[in-house]
């Protein structure tokens, strides 16, 4: 059989830079594989996946040497739409690539596009409608979508052409981790059905191993560092080396100083032979250090029994009540369209509550503006480009000094003590352009930080980073949360956020407060995980198929012990970022 | 003169006339009674400045039209003309400009892209809509061109002080940043 | 955001007629609305108007706050025209009627009242029309029906686009606003004119940068899907023409050729009953 993607000793280099991002590739993929591609950020993994797809050399310009053959041609010769009969792309901006009005218009854009007569759309737009399950939805506009259900249509919008590749960038970026496995699920059906060849490239690793895989790809600085199957590929350290998280319970079981084997099936943790490490394991969660409690007395931000609707008869958020302590670090959780953001646009008061209060310290903040209520309760949005508004990195973090009337002098003084605070000082004579995706979320922290605020909300802190940025970044708040004694809230989805660097997760669903507990306890409840679009931790499995005899607290031991190894490495290595 | 009609530049109107028409209600007062400036021209013109005269036009054109109608129930097409006439005069100097190129930082270039919304804004405004306004609606001449006065100095105002940071600033971000250095 | 006009789903005839109708109706209207001054033609459209504006079912919650908002437009512009030009009147036709006296050169003269009248009477030919065509006209077949019209598809297809990201856009400048304005900056009326130049410039910015991506993603996702692979392309929301629509154009057509005829058939386009 011939391979369906061929690339023989392919290097590529874009026009604009000097050095190659891809190096002497070589990797075949046979009609009807499933491969998953991961690597860092940087890697090389994006540009791998434009090459598969056309958008490299047809959009991204640059120089090709070696051969790449895709459904048996030459990209250079057949053209982005020659490639794009043979390659269907997901993106990962799901509302970038929902282009058309209405979710029918949307699934037929390619059909149009090739001139498919109205009657024969009519057909192929509902049927493949039925096969990614939008059939109810087919006359709705984007708007009234979730995101998992645009990623359908996005899915959709591409199998309606007969392709016989199907290309997907990041499909878990931007979904809680329910509808990511009913994702991940659904493309699994569809390759046995449809018989496709699927590409994933994703830093996900153990999201993206819900569903069986054939083979995994590891890029690394622009080589394929590692092509095995998943089994093989779990026992390595190369993932460990190119910064990927491996799956926790590969983790977990390493801490205990087990050994694992390919023979052991690591790919599964609910089919994984475990029986060989269970005393090791149990050993260890015995050793292991509880949580310490710490015990917090004033409260920083109390919300009293409040409700909100747009249209009476209508709430988003009813009776939510909660208590965050001073100096706690809390995730706030759900699906997305919970009602998460309306909790923030409540507490920063771009909303009125319908019913209730929200209190700072014990005193109301109703009467304050929005002005006053952001010099104590700063907002980070979800993406820094959204928040940056000024050219040079000291112009943006002075910004809110500036208009409140600070003299000149306590300006420089407080900008600089916060960039240093923010490991920014280095740069602050720079344009904001210059600065990394993490750096610049860093200035969007900083620009609030400046205010001295006493709470700190943020939105998806490290929505779409990979394992190095997300800890970068989060080793950073919490640095602030430690050593500045400011109370951070996390509006997230993100589970292993919640679990490995806060006390605490409020769970909201449909408007209503779930669960208020550690992340722990409420990543080992089905219940509420289910309600909240959650998933159970891994860890829990590993912990039941084990027989630990309290997984939730194996859970926590697993977070607390991984946090002072993090420490040490830390104090080894103070420069961070 | 940049003038193709690409998948880009279909974008570009598309997202462009969506930018302008969710600024239509974003006016900025001024001391002059009833005179407002309006953020969505300094848009339409780093639009033009970026894309050319075809995408600066049709987002001129389709935006004005489509805000007027969805904001405020009619359309009034003299004064929707005029709105192209600025779009495609900035736009005839894209490659000059080369924002995206981070052409757009030395004063020469400032000066050129101001002098061309000048001539675009008085073309239009001073030019255009009053006559359009005489010929179609009968509309008293020195009304019209008071008018027209006032609406040639606010949007000279608006593209010359927003219209030239957004390229600027945009410029920046393109431009190569291969000399900074760190600082303890 | 203040409420705009938008598409709502009814089931009439005027609904069911082909957005490519509409638009030919609405630009001959305005065509013939702007040409005309001929009162009794006005009159008639105003009544026309009306009607088909009841037929398509509209709801005054549909189009109240717009229409509050063209009535300070309306008397704005009236006034102003009195203002800068009281004479304006008679010197159109050619007699003058004073009926009192103001002040100053300000004379109120039947002339200048019959004008204006004829002014606002434009207005009310155009408004009803415009609210019809945008509450009765789904988009997405609106687009699909530029392209029949001889409109390139590229210019159908931005439309769409713009149809399409208005939401999201206005979503956006919403968010961007209420971060800024949590930092301290001030969006309301009381700062001076250079500062809300540069309040609104923090909101803009972020706004057109994150808009400049969002350009190069959409433009991939459509390149990667075949758009602009052939010279014609089918439309999903195409409607063919029914019987209703070729009657609807005969009839915008006859109507416009009459009236613009009867209007210029003595040579102006005034109807003049001060002769």
């Amino acid at each position: 059989m011939e391979p369906v993607i061929e690339f023989k000793d392919f290097s590529f280099k874009y026009r604009a830079q000097t050095e190659p991002t891809l190096r002497d590739i070589n990797l075949s993929i046979m009609p009807g594989e499933k491969v998953l591609i991961v690597g860092p950020s940087g890697s090389g993994k994006s540009t791998l996946a434009h090459c598969i797809n056309g958008l490299v050399p047809f959009s991204y310009p640059g120089d090709m040497t070696g051969t790449l053959r895709v459904g048996g041609k030459n990209p250079s010769e057949i053209g982005l739409f020659g490639v794009s009969q043979i390659v269907g792309t997901v993106l990962q901006d799901t509302d970038g690539q929902f282009i058309g009005l209405t979710v029918a218009e949307d699934l037929a854009f390619s059909l149009e596009n090739n001139l498919i007569p109205q009657e024969e759309m009519f057909v192929k737009v509902d049927e493949v409608a039925e096969l990614v399950d939008v059939k109810n939805l087919l006359d709705h506009s984007p708007r009234e979508l979730s995101g998992g259900q645009k990623q359908r249509v996005s899915m959709g919008g591409v199998m309606v052409e007969d392709v016989e590749v199907l290309l997907f960038d990041e499909p878990l970026a931007n979904l809680d981790p329910a509808t990511g496995k009913r994702a991940i699920a659904l493309i699994d059906q569809i390759q046995k059905n449809r018989k496709s060849t699927i590409v994933i490239i994703e830093h996900r690793l153990e999201d993206a191993l819900y569903r069986d895989v054939d083979r995994i790809i590891v890029v690394g600085e622009g080589r394929i560092v590692a092509d095995a199957s998943p089994d093989e590929l779990l026992v390595m350290d190369v993932l460990k080396e190119q910064g990927i998280r491996e799956p926790l319970y590969i983790t977990a079981l390493k801490h205990a100083g087990c050994s694992i084997s390919a023979e052991d099936k690591p790919q599964h943790i609910e089919t994984m032979k475990l029986d060989a490490y269970q005393k090791s394991l149990q050993t260890w969660f015995d050793r292991a250090e509880p949580k310490e409690k710490k015990a917090r007395s004033a409260s920083a931000l109390t919300v009293e029994d409040l409700y909100f609707s747009y249209v009476e008869g209508k709430p988003i958020l009813q009776h939510i009540h909660f208590d965050i302590k001073k100096g706690e670090m809390v995730s706030i959780v759900g699906k997305n369209g919970a009602g998460k953001s309306t909790l923030s646009n409540l507490i920063c008061g771009f909303y009125k509550p319908t019913r209730g209060r929200i209190l700072l310290n014990g005193e109301d903040v109703a009467p304050l503006s929005i002005k006053e209520r952001g010099e104590k309760i700063g907002l980070v949005m979800q993406s820094p480009n959204q928040m940056i508004s000024k050219p040079m990195i000291y112009e943006e973090v002075a910004l809110g000094l500036a208009v409140r009337g600070v003299p000149e002098e306590e300006i420089k003084e407080r900008v600089y003590e916060t960039l240093k605070i923010c490991g920014l000082y280095p740069f602050r004579k720079w344009p904001v352009s210059a600065l990394s995706f993490g750096q610049k979320k860093r200035v969007s922290i900083a620009s609030i930080l400046v205010m001295n605020p006493e709470v700190l909300i943020l939105d998806e802190p490290t929505a779409g980073q990979d394992y190095r940025h997300y800890t970068e970044i989060m080793e950073f708040l919490k640095n602030i949360n430690e050593n500045f004694g400011i109370t951070i809230i996390m509006i997230t989805h993100d589970m292993h956020l919640m679990l490995e660097y806060t006390d605490r997760a409020i769970v909201i669903a449909d408007g209503h407060l779930i669960a208020d507990d550690t992340p722990a306890k409420i990543l080992t409840n089905e219940q509420i995980a289910d309600k909240a679009y959650l998933k159970k931790t891994s860890l829990y499995d590993l912990a039941v198929n084990c027989q630990i005899d309290n997984p939730s607290e194996f859970v926590e031991r697993f977070i607390t012990y991984e946090r002072k190894q993090r420490a040490a490495e830390g104090k080894e290595n103070p420069e961070n970022g | 003169m940049k003038s193709k009609f690409g998948i880009k530049e279909v974008v570009a109107i598309g997202i462009g006339t969506a930018l302008f028409v969710a600024l239509t209600e974003i006016q900025i007062p001024t001391p002059i009674p009833n005179t407002y400036l309006q953020p969505r021209m300094a848009i339409m013109a780093f639009l033009a400045a970026v894309f050319g005269p075809l995408v600066g036009g049709l987002v001129g054109l389709l935006g004005h039209a489509l805000g007027d109608a969805m904001f405020y129930g009619s359309v009034w097409w003299s004064w929707v003309v005029p709105e192209a006439v600025v779009g495609v005069v900035v736009g005839l100097c894209a490659a000059k400009y080369a924002v995206k190129e981070g052409g757009f930082s030395n004063t020469k270039t400032i000066v050129l892209f101001n002098v061309m919304q000048v001539i675009a804004n008085a073309a239009a405004w001073i030019l255009v809509a009053p006559v359009l306004d005489i010929v179609i609606y009968a509309e008293p001449a020195n009304k019209v061109f008071v008018q027209g006065i006032f609406a040639f100095l606010g949007n000279i105002i608006i593209i010359g002080i927003l219209g030239t940071l957004l390229c600027v600033g945009y410029s920046k971000i393109g431009a190569k940043s291969s000399s900074l250095s760190k600082e303890d | 955001m203040a409420k705009i006009l938008s598409y709502e789903e009814k089931d009439t005839w005027i609904h069911r007629l082909s957005g490519v109708t509409k638009l030919i109706f609405f630009l001959l209207w305005c065509v013939v609305s702007m040409m005309t001054y001929d009162t009794r033609i006005l009159v008639l459209m105003v009544a026309f108007s009306l009607i088909v504006f009841k037929i398509s079912k509209t709801k005054w919650k549909q189009v109240g706050s717009v229409f509050k908002v063209v009535m300070v437009f309306l008397v704005f512009n009236v006034v102003a025209i009195f203002l800068f030009s009281p004479e304006q009147g008679a010197s159109i036709y050619g007699t003058r009627t004073v009926l009192f006296h103001i002040a100053g050169p300000y004379d109120m003269t039947a002339e200048q009242l019959f004008y204006e009248l004829n002014v606002v009477i434009k207005y009310f030919t155009i408004i009803p029309t415009v609210f019809m065509f945008l509450v009765t006209t789904n988009p997405s077949e609106f687009a699909a029906s530029m392209n029949k019209v001889g409109i390139s598809y590229n210019v159908g297809y931005a439309i769409s686009i713009a149809l399409r990201y208005i939401p999201d856009v206005q979503g956006e400048f919403t968010k961007i606003k209420h971060a800024q304005e949590a930092r301290g900056i001030e969006m309301s009326g009381k700062a001076s004119m250079l500062n809300r130049i540069k309040s609104t410039s923090s909101i803009i910015f972020p706004l057109i940068f994150s808009s400049m991506d969002r350009i190069d993603t959409v433009s991939n996702a459509m390149e990667l899907r075949g758009f602009g692979k052939h010279k014609k392309r089918t439309w999903y929301m195409a409607k063919k023409l029914q019987r209703n629509d070729y009657l609807t154009i005969a009839f915008t057509v006859i109507f416009a050729i009459v009236a613009l005829v009867f209007t210029f058939a003595d040579g102006s386009r005034f109807y003049n009953p001060f002769l």
